[in-house]
């Protein structure tokens, strides 16, 4: 064998090795990259919950938890709805077509019912918690505010479908969660299997 | 043959010492690092701050160490642990406040670290790759005062965590994904909070230390810059002793000594006196347990983060926004290259790259308060200017200072009393 064989089987060998061991630890990594997924125990805690709503008067809003998440569910009187539908002219995305919802709720009032809103409450910006201002024109808010969720960390504001307003950092309206009623005034969240489009 | 006697001159001491060095490069670590490392002479008041950060360093270690003692890393026992250290631990309320005071007190000697290389050139050829070790401990010690943040578990800590992990949901495609991988749940929750914890008492802190021993030796083969920006090894005497420079040991110990005990004064006095800071050092919304269902009314982060953080906020686009803020940080990677001026010492440079740092110290600091204030539309237009002009003080570096008239640089160190 010439030097300059063993030289070139030398490299190949060195590469050969390089590379298998590499393998190995990449697949070595994989147990230690996967400990950090939600556990068995984390997933079976972000089970679907069923909230009773019999007793949500117009205008009012209920707060449950749901993997952690505050989800809002608010009952909207006919007037809000109106104000809402009438003032919807300055939003990013008034479909709904780049923001997240099962597929039932894209419409005007992001819902399967209309007066039955149900969202996560958190700011889709950087998931602060906005605050409800059902009120019409405050001060702070401008004389052409009639009712929706303003986020206090960052400014953004949303009607009151949780349709975010342009120019405010929020990029998409507030996330409805995957729900459906398993009666008149029970609803189940974190499941929406087997709700028509 | 000759061993035999060498070995018996000296006494117990001198003999020790010989037998340690037979085996381990004791004298030849002190003379390589201290008393044969040789800095010019001229060092002012900027030149304490890298031994400052190192001070600050084992004040975080050691405190930290035994805050762990008595800290609870779970969601539920959490805020009330630490509570507890305040009240019942004996001296813990000092511990706490000092590892608390330390964190801000790393960012303030870093950045005044930072700005010194910026004054100085000192991250100009050949010290690159000193200046990149340094940029990573930076991120590291960004990484580390985030992920003990959340251990308190107060408002803030969680809010601030919240906002700090969605960013990364901002990624196009594995956005989602990546955030539930970093939290470890659909929401942050005490398995994040376990995990935060297992990283910044030991992953991190381990990065730390290694970088900062990695600093210091790329440090030493290059030789400190001064404030001349003169390479004092290109005048050396028969000796081979550059003719400017001082030993490190004793003449730059001593010298550090008394900032030491200056820094130890102001330290202490925060500690004692003014632990919260008004706010700053310790948020007062950090004072009400985390609540995942109600966002503090004004979610700020601690102030050494509120540069970055008006950058975020100034850009009405998420991803946009997470970019940009991205990419302030990365920029100071490419310092030792964007800037094309050979001098080093801004005392010998033009009144370009002058105004350029002073745009851009005054654009930090205003990005800063405007961090801490709330988004109105005035500040996010404040925001965006300054933003601006960050940007354009790193992207217009390579025009403006490759044409830059700089001054004559001596060939020897200038000393200024």
């Amino acid at each position: 064998m010439t030097d300059e064989k063993g030289l070139s089987r030398r490299h190949f060998l060195t590469v050969a090795t390089g590379i298998t061991g590499g393998v190995g630890l990449v697949l070595a990594a994989i147990p230690f990259v996967s400990s950090f997924r939600p556990s068995a125990r984390a997933q079976a805690l972000g089970a679907p919950v069923e909230v009773d709503i019999s007793k949500l008067e117009q205008g009012a809003m209920l707060r449950v938890k749901w993997r952690g998440r505050p989800v809002w569910i608010l009952k909207r009187s006919p007037q809000m709805l109106e104000r809402m539908l009438a003032s919807a002219t300055t939003l990013r995305d008034p479909d709904s077509d780049e923001s997240e919802q099962p597929e039932f709720a894209k419409n005007q009032y992001r819902a399967q019912k209309p007066e039955i809103l149900v969202v996560i409450g958190n700011c889709t910006h950087l998931g602060c918690a906005p605050v409800e201002r059902f009120e019409v024109a405050p001060a702070d808010l401008g004389a052409d505010w009639v009712g929706g969720f303003y986020c206090p960390c960052h400014g953004s504001k949303f009607d009151l479908s949780g349709r975010v307003f342009a120019g405010f950092p929020a990029p998409t309206n507030l996330v409805v969660p995957p729900y459906r009623f398993v009666g008149e005034n029970r609803i189940l969240i974190g499941d929406d299997s087997g709700v028509a489009v | 043959m000759s061993s035999v006697r060498v070995d018996a001159v000296g006494g117990r001491g001198a003999q020790l010492l010989r037998w340690i060095d037979a085996r381990f490069p004791w004298s030849k670590l002190i003379k390589e690092h201290a008393s044969e490392y040789y800095a010019g002479k001229n060092f002012n008041v900027w030149y304490v701050f890298g031994v400052l950060a190192a001070v600050v360093l084992v004040i975080q270690l050691l405190t930290g160490i035994f805050l762990t003692m008595n800290y609870k890393p779970s969601a539920l026992e959490a805020f009330a642990s630490v509570e507890y250290i305040m009240r019942d631990v004996e001296w813990g309320w000092l511990i706490r406040y000092m590892h608390s005071t330390g964190a801000s007190a790393f960012f303030i000697v870093v950045y005044l670290h930072m700005f010194r290389a910026m004054l100085y050139g000192s991250y100009k050829n050949p010290r690159e790759l000193l200046w990149l070790i340094g940029m990573c401990i930076y991120l590291a010690l960004m990484a580390e005062a985030f992920l003990g943040y959340l251990l308190p578990w107060g408002q803030m800590s969680y809010w601030g965590a919240q906002v700090i992990v969605s960013l990364f949901g901002a990624l196009p495609g594995i956005g989602e994904t990546l955030v539930e991988w970093i939290r470890g749940d659909y929401f942050i929750s005490d398995i994040t909070l376990n995990r935060f914890f297992a990283l910044h008492v030991i992953a991190v802190p381990l990065a730390l230390v290694m970088l900062v021993v990695l600093h210091i030796m790329a440090l030493h083969e290059t030789g400190s810059n001064n404030p001349d920006g003169i390479e004092i090894k290109e005048q050396k005497d028969e000796n081979g002793i550059p003719i400017d420079g001082v030993a490190f040991h004793p003449y730059y110990t001593t010298k550090d000594l008394v900032a030491i005990i200056i820094f130890l004064i102001l330290f202490a006095g925060v500690v004692f006196f003014a632990p919260e800071m008004g706010g700053y050092f310790l948020e007062h919304a950090n004072f009400e347990p985390a609540n995942a269902l109600k966002t503090p009314e004004h979610i700020a982060p601690i102030w050494y983060f509120t540069p970055f953080y008006a950058i975020l906020r100034a850009v009405p686009n998420k991803l946009g926004g997470v970019l940009l803020m991205g990419s302030a940080v990365a920029l100071l990677f490419f310092l030792p290259w964007l800037d094309r001026c050979k001098v080093k010492s801004i005392r010998y440079r033009g009144w370009t790259y002058k105004l350029a740092l002073g745009v851009f110290a005054v654009s930090f600091v205003v990005l800063g308060i405007l961090g801490t204030l709330p988004a109105v539309s005035l500040y996010t237009n404040l925001a965006r200017i300054f933003t601006a002009l960050y940007f354009a003080f790193f992207l217009l570096m390579p025009f403006y200072t490759s044409r830059e008239r700089t001054k004559p640089v001596p060939d020897r160190l200038v000393y200024r009393g």
